[in-house]
């Protein structure tokens, strides 16, 4: 009797060796050498049926062959069935029904249509321990379309054949797993340098501990430079949170003097609209529908944001037009209220549920797992710089806008309406804010202190890459938050902070205007 | 003839300063130890010693008005150079509670909690007295040194200067608030027995307390007002009014911005210092961003560039802050913005100003600031 | 004329911010104790030229050399004036929160000006006669403890020079000193500017050629950050290409 070749013996012992329930097999392996003789229910002309029926028996060695039979020949239909009997059926029964159950299960699923069901299930069948699941393993592998489900199917396969008794199946497993770069298999393979290296090892376990040394070392290099990737990737992405909120601050600060202290607030209006928003469609429309709060939630933020924007252009820093650090004190006042008032209207804390599409992320390498949000971050923010680019250099009111932001005199004397422009790029720029705000409610909670937790080093931005300068805004965000995220395994996020600090402080020492100085000769005035 | 009148301005000044110093040094005191309790002329070791946390802050409001107020630098890192001294001191006093302490050990209590055998270095000099007073002044100043040659030196101005202060704050929040600075972390240190040989509990030496916080503060005054006096007091004022003009007249501005901005570290230190052991507690939620910010609003509530106003604003709006957040503690951060937007918008000059305008309504008006020039950047 | 005369010598002087070239090859001297104008049409890098000298701007290149042979570029502007170079701006630059007296108090030439001599020094009564000196000559005896900022436009343009003066600079620099006046302010400032040049070399850039005509000796004429031009007010106007230039017929050849 043999199942994919391989004696029946070998299963056996296998399970011995990796399975809980070992005690109950050790007596079906002398059940399965004398034959199915002591069987004691009727013989049934269906084997499927006979083996559903045995499977209850009370001899464990009756059992564990019904189980056996029943992984080889039975399949996801019988799946109700197997559920019903463990429903009413005593301990041991449950227990020999469990693994059929499972492996069933995920060999059904390794043809789901969905990939992330197929490749959990690939993923489990290693941890069911048994050898008929390589094949099914395999079989899919060579099928499967999507690259990530493949690899995982092709790795569980491989980390199933390190269990072999065969010399040869394990030495090519191994070199298998280092090949695939499996991470999975990095703790088996170092146990089997382990073992190697004691010094009552046998020349076969030697062998395998230099060929899992190399791959070992193999996986090990890979991921470092997945590490390197990944974190290259999380400083992106830190960067474009803090480019979206510096733009609106540069905007401001550059075109219009004036330091927006209370701009992480109007962020924090932008995801408390959001959250608004998520709460009115969970209140009026379907669940199906629920998705789309978060594109109807974007217009939402940035307008509320905008309108705080003009409300607070027309009862506060229009006064202080000029004055930087009366601007930059006004502000504050304004963002110690929002937040206060976030704080007592809406309590402490508060999230907002990611639309599906925006849930979960892509792996796109071996151990390179890009999160969509952070994904969707990147991407906002660079249509958000091209949006300020072409509003500001290439259309009617930027060139408005900026004749304002150069000669306010002069721009008055030709009929643009110099108030009017000042209220709009405010209200532009707090829009931003909004949109910033929409967006964090992707990564993070949100609270009244979201502004709060970025601003200081969105000012690091501003101040670093140079007033008024789109391109310095750029480098500098990328810069500071690269460097964040490069330093922070190193250091902790607190030292990371401080020695962004002074790497900023020294920055200036030699570059006082920041990046990107304006030159000519009213540069300094 | 104005000189007459400045003469006179002055010798008004100074007998206000005798009556003040005169009220705060002795009347109040008397107040605290003569009447019986119930007399509604006694003033409760309470309100004494909440007053002398009020004058503490009023040292530390001088040296902002100085940098701020005189020489147009806003420096939002205030709160680091109080924190400084403050647990200079509070380092003392920690070390000062000796067996008395929940645990018995001689090393404060944080320590045993978080498994520290042995005393940092760093804590040494602050078993003497003489060292905790000899770091709570020299810490800050160092540290101010070197922070303000670097960012001075190389021209930061204006917002950038005051953008690299609060992130300084920031920054220093964020390390006060770790255990393996050794510094008590969030807690802070706190527990406080004696100063000196003198319980710390006993009213008699918080009388004693505040009778130095007092004098002090008169020290800091006069020391700040022979510098606003002197030609180096006028060139603060130019820096502020024109600062590429004070290059023009042979002076070096950054070297002046750098000593005003060591004197305020220094003064924040003294400040921090008197502190700690009459609140009995200093955590790192008194030197971060918030705190740093709101020695800026003491100064401009009182009217910054007069060295009365910083101490008025000082006093008045920490005893505002008492009274309001026994009633509505909700309340306070909205007055508190409040209070930025109005006094920043409608009353630059201040309290201090306000009470100008009134008294002076009929002779030559003579505004604090004007916004002539650039007071910023 | 021997370079021994020259107190101020720009030589091949650059000045490009990033392609426009405010000051292209400009060589101009000023001789001691001369009194020179320098007139040019709007752009042509008056304020530019007095910028580099007193180290408010670096140039691109070129040197600067100032009484015996000491090159200016790459000084800060505190050092050049400490060496006797005294500059009036175009806007009236004085401290508006100080008194007119406190303001000349503070530009008094003193052997130190560094912070803790400031902080200790009084003025010495030698200083003080001094300052009242010259708050009459610039009539502003009877202002002298008013804020400086409560003056007229004239009179803090008087202030402004009588800060100057009290610098005591062998070159002094003074940009548009009468831009904003009454005539009968200008005529008066024009004869303050001739009682003080004998004493020191003066450079005034200016507009209004009445004015030029009643102080200047020699004029040089700059364009597009060269002097296309030098001689008296007289030569100047009568010259075609200095015409054609106002006029903005030709170009400068370079």
């Amino acid at each position: 009797m043999s199942v994919a070749g391989i004696p029946m013996r070998i299963i056996l012992l296998s399970l011995v060796v990796f399975l809980p329930f070992g005690s109950d097999l050790r007596s079906a392996l002398a059940a399965g050498e004398e034959g199915q003789t002591t069987s004691s229910s009727p013989q049934s002309a269906n084997p499927i049926d006979q083996a559903l029926l045995d499977i209850k028996s009370e001899d464990a060695a009756v059992r564990s062959a019904a189980a056996a039979l029943l992984i080889e020949k039975g399949d996801a239909s019988l799946l109700p069935k197997l559920d019903e009997i463990r429903a009413d059926a005593d301990r041991a029964t449950r227990q020999a029904i469990k693994p059929v159950i499972d492996l069933l299960k995920n060999h059904a699923n390794l043809t789901s249509e969905q990939a992330d069901t197929r490749r959990s299930a690939a993923a489990d069948l290693v941890g069911t321990g048994r050898p008929e699941a390589i094949a099914w393993l395999e079989a899919s592998a060579a099928k499967e379309q999507v690259w990530w489900v493949k690899y995982t199917m092709e790795e569980s396969a491989q980390l199933m054949r390190l269990r072999s008794e065969d010399q040869t199946v394990r030495l090519l497993a191994i070199k298998k797993l280092g090949d695939l770069r499996s991470q999975n298999g990095l703790s088996a393979l170092k146990e089997f340098v382990e073992t190697g290296a004691q010094s009552e090892a046998t020349d076969e376990q030697r062998a395998l501990a230099t060929a899992a040394q190399t791959s070992v070392g193999e996986i090990d290099s890979w991921f470092w430079w997945a590490g390197a990737i990944e974190t290259f990737f999380r400083g992106i992405s830190l960067s474009s949170i803090l480019l979206m909120m510096s733009l609106g601050l540069a905007i401001v600060f550059g075109l219009m003097g004036v330091i927006n202290m209370a701009h992480g607030e109007l962020m924090m209006v932008g995801a408390y609209a959001t959250f608004i928003t998520q709460q009115a469609f969970i209140a009026w429309f379907s669940p199906e529908h629920f998705d789309w709060y978060f594109p109807v939630a974007l217009p939402v933020a940035f307008l509320s944001a905008a309108l705080f924007g003009l409300v607070l252009e027309a009862t506060v820093i229009r006064f202080l037009y000029g004055r930087l650090l009366e601007t930059l004190l006004a502000t504050w006042g304004v963002s110690l209220i929002l937040m206060q008032a976030a704080r007592v209207y809406f309590g402490d804390l508060t999230a907002v549920i990611a639309p599906q599409a925006l849930r979960g992320g892509a792996q796109v390498m071996v151990g390179v797992y890009l999160p969509y949000n952070r994904i969707f971050i990147i991407v906002l923010s660079i249509v958000c710089v091209l949006g300020i680019y072409f509003l500001l250099f290439r259309s009617n009111l930027g060139v408005r806008v900026r004749a304002v932001t150069q000669n306010r005199n002069m721009s008055a004397c030709l009929g643009i309406p110099t108030r009017k422009v000042d209220a709009y790029t405010f209200a532009f720029a707090s829009g931003l804010a909004g949109i910033a705000g929409w967006a964090l409610t992707m990564v993070g909670n949100v609270d009244p202190g979201l502004g709060q937790n970025y601003i200081v080093d969105a000012f690091m931005v501003v101040v670093t890459g140079g007033v008024g300068k789109l391109a310095g805004t750029i480098w500098a965000s990328l810069g500071i938050g690269g460097l964040n995220k490069l330093i922070e395994p190193i250091s902790g996020a607190v030292y990371g902070k401080v020695f962004i600090l002074v790497g900023v402080i020294l920055f200036l020492q030699w570059r006082p205007q920041g990046l990107f100085a304006a030159k000519g000769r009213n540069a300094d005035a | 003839m104005p000189e007459q009148m400045a003469t006179q301005q002055n010798s008004r000044e100074t007998l206000s300063f005798y009556i003040t110093g005169f009220v705060l040094l002795v009347v109040l005191p008397v107040l605290n130890v003569l009447p019986s309790e119930d007399s509604w002329l006694y003033l409760s070791d309470f309100r004494l010693n909440q007053f002398g946390k009020f004058l503490c802050f009023a040292i530390l409001a001088l040296g902002l008005d100085l940098i701020w107020g005189y020489c147009g630098v806003l420096s939002m890192g205030q709160g680091v150079f109080f924190g400084f001294g403050a647990y200079c001191m509070g380092m003392y006093l920690a070390l000062q509670i000796g067996k008395e302490s929940v645990y018995g050990s001689e090393l404060p209590d944080f320590m045993v909690w978080t498994q520290v055998k042995e005393l940092p270095f760093f804590w040494y000099p602050f078993k003497s007295f003489a060292g905790a007073l000899l770091g709570a002044i020299l810490v800050p100043v160092l540290f101010a040194t070197i922070f303000g040659f670097l960012a001075f030196r190389s021209r930061i101005k204006g917002v950038y200067f005051a953008i690299i202060t609060q992130a300084l704050a920031f920054a220093a929040w964020l390390v006060f608030n770790r255990n393996e600075t050794r510094l008590g972390g969030t807690n802070g240190l706190t527990d406080f027995k004696q100063l000196l040989g003198y319980r710390l509990s006993d009213p008699s030496t918080q009388r004693g307390l505040y009778i130095m916080t007092v004098l002090a503060l008169g020290a800091a005054y006069l020391f700040c007002r022979w510098i606003v006096a002197s030609r180096a007091g006028k060139v603060l004022i130019a820096i502020r009014d024109s600062e590429s003009r004070v290059t023009f007249s042979g002076y070096t501005p950054w070297m002046f911005k750098l000593f005003v901005f060591v004197v305020a570290a220094g003064l924040a230190g003294v400040s921090g210092m008197l502190y700690v052991p009459q609140v009995g507690i200093i955590t790192p939620a008194q030197i971060g961003v918030l705190p740093s910010l709101e020695v800026v609003i003491w100064v401009a509530v009182g009217g910054r560039g007069t060295l009365i106003g910083a101490v008025l604003g000082a006093v008045a709006v920490n005893y505002g802050r008492s009274v309001l957040t026994n009633y509505f503690p909700e309340a306070w951060p909205f007055i508190l913005g409040g209070l930025f937007v109005i006094v920043v918008t409608m009353f630059p000059d201040g309290l201090l100003g306000m009470i100008r305008k009134l008294s002076e309504r009929k002779k030559t008006p003579a505004p604090l600031i004007k916004a002539e020039g650039s007071t910023a950047a | 004329m021997t370079d021994d005369n020259l107190i101020l010598n720009c030589q091949n002087v650059v000045m490009d911010y990033d392609g426009f070239k405010a000051l292209n090859n400009c060589n101009f001297s000023v001789h001691y104790n001369e009194l020179r104008v320098v007139i040019g049409p709007n752009g042509a890098g008056k304020t530019t030229l007095l910028d580099v000298i007193c180290g408010k701007t670096k140039p691109t290149s070129g040197k600067v050399l100032f009484g015996k042979g000491i090159n200016l570029v790459g000084k800060n502007a505190e050092d050049i004036t400490k060496l006797g170079v005294g500059r009036k701006f175009q806007a009236p630059s004085i401290y508006a929160n100080l008194s007119v007296w406190q303001n000349l108090d503070l530009s008094v030439k003193r052997a130190s000006k560094g912070v803790f001599p400031t902080l200790m020094g009084r003025s010495t009564p030698a200083e003080r006669e001094r300052i009242d000196e010259t708050l009459e000559t610039i009539g502003l005896t009877e202002h002298a403890h008013d804020r400086a900022g409560s003056l007229s436009h004239g009179q803090k343009q008087w202030l402004e020079i009588g800060m100057v003066i009290l610098q005591d600079p062998s070159l002094l620099l003074v940009d548009e000193p009468v831009a904003g006046m009454s005539d009968k302010e200008t005529e008066q400032t024009g004869q303050l500017l001739t009682k003080l040049s004998g004493k020191q070399a003066i450079v005034v850039i200016e507009h209004d050629m009445d004015f030029v005509r009643q102080i200047a000796n020699i004029v040089t004429v700059l364009a597009e950050g060269t002097v296309v031009c030098e001689g008296t007010v007289e030569t100047v106007q009568a010259d075609e290409h200095v015409r054609a230039i106002y006029l903005g017929r030709a170009k400068v050849a370079h």
